[in-house]
């Protein structure tokens, strides 16, 4: 019998928090069709699976492949792993959330297995039918995929993590080679904060051009921390170098959907907004009254940032203590 | 010499409003420009080639390649003007085409060229893929480094050191050539890319070139070559077709607010977020 196979990441022997909500909507596509949902660990060591088959997800078997080439991940050897996995499980779908590295390696795979692959699901219409953005999310692509096998990545922020559910049966998969085709990872140099990720926050502060200069931005920083929440930034500002080009929200960046989004002096371009258009209420303070987020924002202020930020800080301050 | 294939594509105009009709996108009147990942591309290929302080002593051939219809090349002659060697069309209508069978036309042109590297955009703004640099890599079996932000050429080596931005920071990965790349953003910033040749302070001008008149004029004599899907054995698989496009829910209309005291306010007693 056919599965639907979910790619997950791991760190520290733990899963990855990022990758529940692809776990979810690999969930309603296997209820969508009526077949059982398995997970797949790939990694040097894969002791990280235990702790994934004891909360279980409500996935009938999770599946390892161990291998030292699979760490660091390259999407040279994930791919030969996934490519090996679907033909070991049987699996006809296969996928996960859309994060970076299941954006570069599960398209590798499909290619090498021939497969159509959904990019960026927001919504499962039925087994084979999903919904996604297109246009900077100006338009809604029903898109139906068709073959043996079939391959999506799920946006974040449109499902809610998967909870923990039955248990399931670990089940190492053996024989793989996987080959990193020569490549080396050099290192990664990792954004640090004490800040929830930008993708998970429940409130995102974010800076445009507007603010000029780096050092601008810890007036924002201030009333991130005072709401527990994380910075984003515009294109112009990451490219401009006042933040980490990591904190760019938007079609190229992160798409976030908090309970707040706070955008100080940022525009509001397309290519912005379709970054955080989802975001439950949406704040907008910019000089200029023309500008278009507030076409989006559900409170708009005409102000000045350096006349009005340090006033909302002391302002939210107040109402804290 | 090496050779870079650069992928580019048309898309209707990201500036100009989309227009429904019925479940589907009506794109008769619309404007037709590059995709902008594209004209990164090209740049990116365009740096690695450049030798600016001896002009004449060209790096790397620059093929610039698009599945279009044959007659709509205006972006094709963009790209010739802003500097590339050479074009080929591919002649066909390429929203008809599944995105698995781009990639294998793409495949395929870069192995009957024999080139060293392709270079694609990251996303094409309208289809938002984000898949044909990764499939071009897994067809030919190559390595692949997408997302890229800064490009280091080690031409001695015959290898390319890259920063792809990643979710959680920027990761450096080494890869032997031939190898497929996709850009994003970034790697138009002045200093992003180096071919090892350059001086190590070079600054490029921020952003993609434009084409000069000089280019204008030179791109009109450039061989385009004009194949069809199947003079290269590629036939769609349908594996992808649309249901339906339809236009997002719209967001209700929001308030503007007097002062930041009455945000405030209204954050904390109306929208309940504070
Ligand atoms: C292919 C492509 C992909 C892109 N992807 C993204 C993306 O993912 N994310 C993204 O953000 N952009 C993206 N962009 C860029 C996007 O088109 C805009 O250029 C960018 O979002 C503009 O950033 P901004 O709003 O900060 O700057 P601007 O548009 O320059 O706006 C600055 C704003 O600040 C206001 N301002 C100035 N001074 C003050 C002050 N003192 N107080 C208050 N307000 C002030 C101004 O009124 C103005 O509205 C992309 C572009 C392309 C071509
Ligand atoms: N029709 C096409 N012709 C040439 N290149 C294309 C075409 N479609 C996509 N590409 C390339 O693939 C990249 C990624 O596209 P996508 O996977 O659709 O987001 C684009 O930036 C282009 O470089």
């Amino acid at each position: 019998m056919s599965k639907v196979l979910v790619v997950l990441e791991t760190a520290g022997g733990k899963l990855r928090p990022h990758c529940l909500p692809g776990i979810a909507a690999a969930k309603q596509i296997a209820d969508a069709r009526g077949i059982p949902l398995h997970l797949l660990v790939l990694g040097a060591d894969a002791s990280a699976a235990a702790e994934i088959a004891a909360a279980g997800y409500g996935a009938a078997t999770v599946h390892t492949i161990q291998d030292p080439a699979l760490e660091p991940f390259t999407a040279e050897a994930w791919a030969d792993a996934i490519v090996h996995a679907t033909k070991t499980v049987g699996a006809s779908v296969i996928g996960g959330t859309a994060s970076s590295t299941l954006r570069d390696c599960l398209p590798r795979a499909a290619a090498v297995l021939d497969a159509p692959l959904c990019a960026e699901v927001v919504a499962v219409k039925s087994g084979d039918t999903f919904t996604r953005p297109i246009s900077a999310g100006r338009a809604l692509l029903d898109e139906k995929l068709s073959g043996e096998i079939v391959f999506f990545t799920a946006r974040g922020s449109e499902f809610e993590p998967a909870a923990a559910g039955a248990a399931a049966s670990v089940s190492a998969i053996d024989g793989v080679s996987v080959d990193t085709r020569g490549v080396e990872v050099v290192g990664i140099q990792k954004t640090q904060s004490s800040r929830p990720a930008l993708t998970e926050a429940d409130v995102v502060v974010s800076g445009g051009r507007g603010m000029r200069e780096g050092p601008n931005f810890k007036v924002l920083e201030d009333l991130t921390d005072l709401l527990g929440g994380a910075l984003g930034a515009s294109r112009a500002a990451t490219d401009a170098g006042m933040v980490p080009a990591d904190l760019q929200v938007g079609q190229t960046g992160k798409i976030v959907a908090p309970n707040l989004y706070i955008a100080v002096a940022i525009s509001g371009a397309i290519q912005h907004l379709a970054g955080m258009k989802g975001s439950k209420t949406i704040v907008a303070i910019n000089k200029d009254a023309e500008a278009p987020i507030f076409q989006v924002a559900d409170y708009g202020l005409v102000a000045k940032w350096e006349d009005a930020l340090p006033r909302f800080v002391e302002l939210v301050q107040a109402r804290k203590s | 010499m090496t050779k870079i294939l650069v992928t580019v594509k048309r898309i209707p105009d990201p500036d100009e409003s989309l227009k429904f009709a019925g479940s589907e996108l009506d794109l008769s009147s619309v404007k037709w420009v590059p995709n902008a990942f594209d004209e990164y591309a090209v740049e990116t290929a365009l740096r690695l080639a450049e030798d600016v302080n001896n002009k004449k002593s060209k790096l790397a051939e620059i093929i610039v390649l698009s599945i279009c219809p044959q007659k709509q090349r205006q972006h094709m002659t963009q790209f010739l003007a802003m500097g590339a060697d050479r074009g080929v069309i591919v002649d066909a209508d390429d929203s008809e085409l599944d995105t698995a069978a781009i990639s294998k036309i793409i495949a395929k042109v870069a192995q009957d060229e024999g080139v060293d590297m392709v270079i694609t955009g990251k996303l094409s703004q309208d289809n938002e893929g984000n898949q044909v640099g990764q499939r071009v890599a897994g067809l030919l079996g190559w390595p692949q480094a997408c997302f890229a932000a800064e490009i280091d050429w080690d031409q001695s080596g015959n290898t390319l050191s890259v920063h792809r931005e990643v979710d959680d920071g920027v990761e450096v990965k080494k890869l032997p050539l031939p190898a497929v790349v996709s850009v994003d953003l970034r790697v138009v910033l002045p200093t992003s890319v180096r071919n090892g040749v350059n001086p190590a302070d070079h600054k490029f001008t921020d952003g993609p070139r434009l084409a000069s008149l000089r280019g204008i004029t030179m791109a009109k004599r450039k061989k385009v070559d004009v194949k069809t899907p199947s003079d290269l054995g590629v036939t769609n698989a349908g594996g992808e077709s649309t249901v339906a496009v339809n236009k997002p829910p719209g967001r209700m209309a929001g308030q503007m607010i007097g002062s930041i005291e009455e945000l405030v306010e209204k954050l904390a007693t109306e929208a309940k977020v504070l």
